[in-house]
């Protein structure tokens, strides 16, 4: 078989399975280390509960996000040698970076956090989980600014057959790298949100707790409301730069065929690659899409058709993640909006409570489309404009891929329904008793 | 090499965990620092794709299926930690201490199979194709560099509990430390006569005799562990297993320079610090950050070895945060 299809779906798997623990990490520990602060403040022992019940779920899911981090750093090495000797230079100085600076930092003082409630003060203990939290966002900043640089590479010269680094601030402060990180970290912040929420909605229909599931909500409840905001925001702001950096995924995000002024956003459309054209469209918005896009109603768009075949991207996966994502941003800043209305009547709001129960999957839903939206999108390049995807892999044998890939799949599925299974048991147990 | 210790615990672990309780202490002893041991391993691997992306490329796609046994041997290793104390049930436990042994000694072996080849020579062309498979590793070069990396772990492993615990435990451990010290001096021994036939490593050696420092210096270590361990002076034998332990590494390291990545096709293909490297600008901005960096990891990693620098005893397993 294929090595390329198959190194791409083994990194698919690897990348979105990842991708389902760290978000949860990159919030919660800012939502435990807020709650153990509290309990520093008022000297309140539910909040020291809801510390350890939510830390407990934070540390199973961090378990699951280190050890599947490892797979990504190895992969490039193992199934993308090329790309990694050709653009090594940038990329993996950016990957040790954040080795060495960030998350050196969050293991060892995780480490620290589980093991030293009785040999640090109560402060300082409270003080290391603001630290993992700053290590682990720390983490994001460098695999964004990586994952920013493929997307859209800056600060380079072509050298010696590889592209070498001429301005490491270009790399790190272009505007594509300042957005993905605010638009990724703030999905992550909202995906934790609704998780709490969820967890809390559980606990509060059933009644238990209330007084613990309630402050939990509440806190849930501005966390979310502020970052799912940011992240329609700043999706917004992203989608202007796609349109200026890589038109071919814009014209996929869109599912636009042709070159037109006052461009349009369907509300839907079903794409029909073979014949260049939308099978299906309803609910045309005239110019809408250039005016997202250019801030000008009569602004051009280019379409897919101005761009060889070769150059564009999986239009039906593309536009169809695309418009669950933002389907689902709305729909979180929509429901966060109403929870902001019920905030103080919570317990006597069972629809309301069941609905975010239902929640917690969808912020899941909508970070891994968000990834397949900027991965796909991309295709067919790995780095966009500059190296295709099919050039950057490794050369071994197909057989070799296929038997890791099957591996991944076993051990990854095993792996998440413990997990996953973990997860739910701790969370609707609840917290332990209070002591007095 | 931190992490050293923590795989020779985990392949210890079915032989000297007797009871439930003694497999806790033995997690426990490492329970807070073996994830920032681990992060050198990862620190390891993205300081070599940053500063010679070129070997980082070629070793790990040739290196493919020794790297994936790793991987998936770390990946068990890691999650068993968390998951084994989550639920009670007798079979459950069994299952991650499984993963834990498996996760503890395949990537002990390994790593000891990929450096003893790498030492040896890979078979790469002049593209930095590989022409072999997994089994081409498993030679017997390659196989006794797996025993030695074992045996090194073991011990390290062995001096660590000593250090982290008391009373039945400890003396079983320590008398492992003991038994398996005599073992590893007999490897040792091969190891190094076998280089004199396998490997081109004693041609720097020979060009410059100074290095032999190295040598002497990882020897005196291996014998001082010993002499320490007779004195049951535990930290200082596990200190010297560490130095035993660098200093093997750096033996292959000075025999190799300045290659990186040696091919046993033809000389010419090999990867060198020369051939291989990233742009000079990439270099000086990984130097400074390594130098500003390395140090604030050590000091907190210090840190946090002094905070949890006493034994692990029966009343801290009953604590909740406990594995």
């Amino acid at each position: 078989m294929d090595v390329v299809l198959l190194s791409r779906l083994q990194f698919a798997v690897a990348t979105m399975f990842h991708f389902l623990f760290v978000p949860f990490t990159l919030g919660l520990s800012v939502l435990v280390a807020f709650m153990e602060t509290k309990y520093v403040k008022t000297g309140d022992e539910t909040y020291l509960r809801m510390t350890k019940f939510w830390g407990k779920l934070f540390l199973i899911n961090f378990a699951l996000g280190v050890v599947t981090g490892i797979t990504l750093e190895f992969q490039f090495g193992t199934n993308w040698s090329r790309y990694s000797a050709y653009v090594g230079d940038i990329f993996g100085s950016l990957l040790a970076i954040e080795a060495t600076a960030a998350f050196f930092l969050e293991s060892v003082l995780i480490g620290v956090w589980i093991f030293g409630w009785r040999k640090l003060s109560k402060k300082a203990h409270a003080a290391v989980m603001w630290l993992v939290a700053f290590a682990g966002t720390l983490s994001a900043v460098w695999i964004l600014i990586a994952n920013a640089w493929m997307q859209n590479p800056v600060g380079f010269t072509l050298r010696d057959g590889r592209a070498e680094l001429v301005d490491f601030t270009a790399v790190l402060f272009q505007k594509f790298a300042i957005l993905k990180f605010i638009h990724t970290v703030s999905a992550a912040y909202v995906l934790s949100a609704f998780f709490v929420m969820g967890v809390s909605a559980y606990h509060l229909l059933k009644k238990k707790n209330i007084e613990f599931f309630t402050r939990s909500f509440r806190i849930a409840l501005v966390f979310g409301l502020v970052f799912s905001l940011i992240v329609v925001i700043i999706g917004d702001l992203n989608g202007v730069i796609v349109a200026e950096k890589q038109p071919t995924k814009l014209a996929a995000m869109e599912s636009l065929w042709e070159t037109t002024t006052r461009a349009p956003v369907y509300l839907f459309a079903l794409p029909d690659e073979e014949n260049e054209k939308n099978k299906i469209e309803i609910g045309a918005i005239p110019g809408l899409l250039s005016l997202l896009v250019f801030h000008d109603i009569d602004a051009e768009v280019r379409g897919l058709k101005a761009f060889p075949r070769e150059e564009r991207p999986p239009v039906l996966i593309t536009s169809f993640a695309f418009k669950g994502m933002v389907g689902l941003g709305f729909y979180f800043m929509l429901v966060t909006i109403i929870g902001w209305f019920k905030r103080n009547r919570l317990v006597d709001s069972p629809k309301f409570l069941k609905l975010m129960l239902l929640s917690i999957p969808l912020p899941y839903i909508a970070i891994e489309l968000g990834w397949v939206v900027a991965e796909v999108g991309r295709q067919p390049w790995i780095v966009y404009g500059l190296m295709k995807t099919s050039d950057a892999v490794s050369p071994i044998a197909g057989s070799q891929v296929l038997i890791s890939l099957i591996a991944f799949i076993i051990v990854y599925s095993l792996l998440g329904a413990v997990g996953f299974y973990l997860i739910a048991k701790n969370a609707k147990k609840g917290p332990e008793p209070a002591s007095d | 090499m931190t992490d050293g210790f923590d795989f020779g615990i985990g392949t210890l672990y079915p032989f000297l965990g007797k009871s439930d309780e003694d497999k806790r202490i033995m997690i426990n002893s490492i329970g807070p620092l073996w994830d920032g041991n681990e992060v050198w391993l990862i620190t390891a691997g993205g300081v070599t794709f940053a500063a010679f992306p070129t070997v980082y490329a070629v070793m790990f796609s040739s290196l493919y299926s020794a790297l994936m046994l790793i991987l998936f041997a770390l990946i068990l290793r890691g999650v068993s930690f968390e998951f084994r104390g989550k639920v009670d049930d007798p079979r459950w436990r069994k299952v991650w201490d499984t993963c834990i042994f498996i996760g503890s000694f395949t990537p002990a072996l390994l790593f000891g199979v990929a450096f003893a080849n790498i030492f040896k020579g890979i078979p790469i062309d002049h593209n930095g194709v590989y022409h072999g498979t997994l089994f081409t590793l498993l030679n017997p070069y390659g196989l006794l560099g797996g025993v030695l990396f074992v045996m090194l772990f073991l011990v390290h492993g062995a001096l660590w509990l000593a250090i982290k615990t008391e009373g039945d435990l400890h003396d079983r451990a320590a008398s492992v430390a003991n038994k398996l010290w005599s073992v590893l001096l007999g490897v040792v021994v091969i190891f190094l006569v076998a280089s004199r036939f396998s490997t081109r490593l004693y041609d720097n050696y020979v060009a410059h005799p100074a290095f032999f420092l190295v040598i002497l210096i990882t020897v005196f270590a291996l014998l001082g562990t010993k002499f320490f361990l007779a004195k049951k002076a535990f930290f200082k034998a596990w200190f010297a297993s560490a130095l035993t332990i660098v200093g093997s590494t750096f033996f292959g390291i000075v025999g190799l320079y300045p290659n990186l990545f040696p091919s046993s096709i033809n000389p010419r293909f090999s990867l060198t610090a020369h051939n291989a490297s990233s742009s000079p600008l990439t270099l000086k901005i990984m130097l400074i950050v390594v130098t500003i960096f390395i140090p604030i990891v050590i000091g907190y990693q210090i840190w946090a070895y002094t905070l949890f620098k006493g034994k692990v005893t029966k009343e801290d397993l009953a604590y909740e945060e406990a594995y």
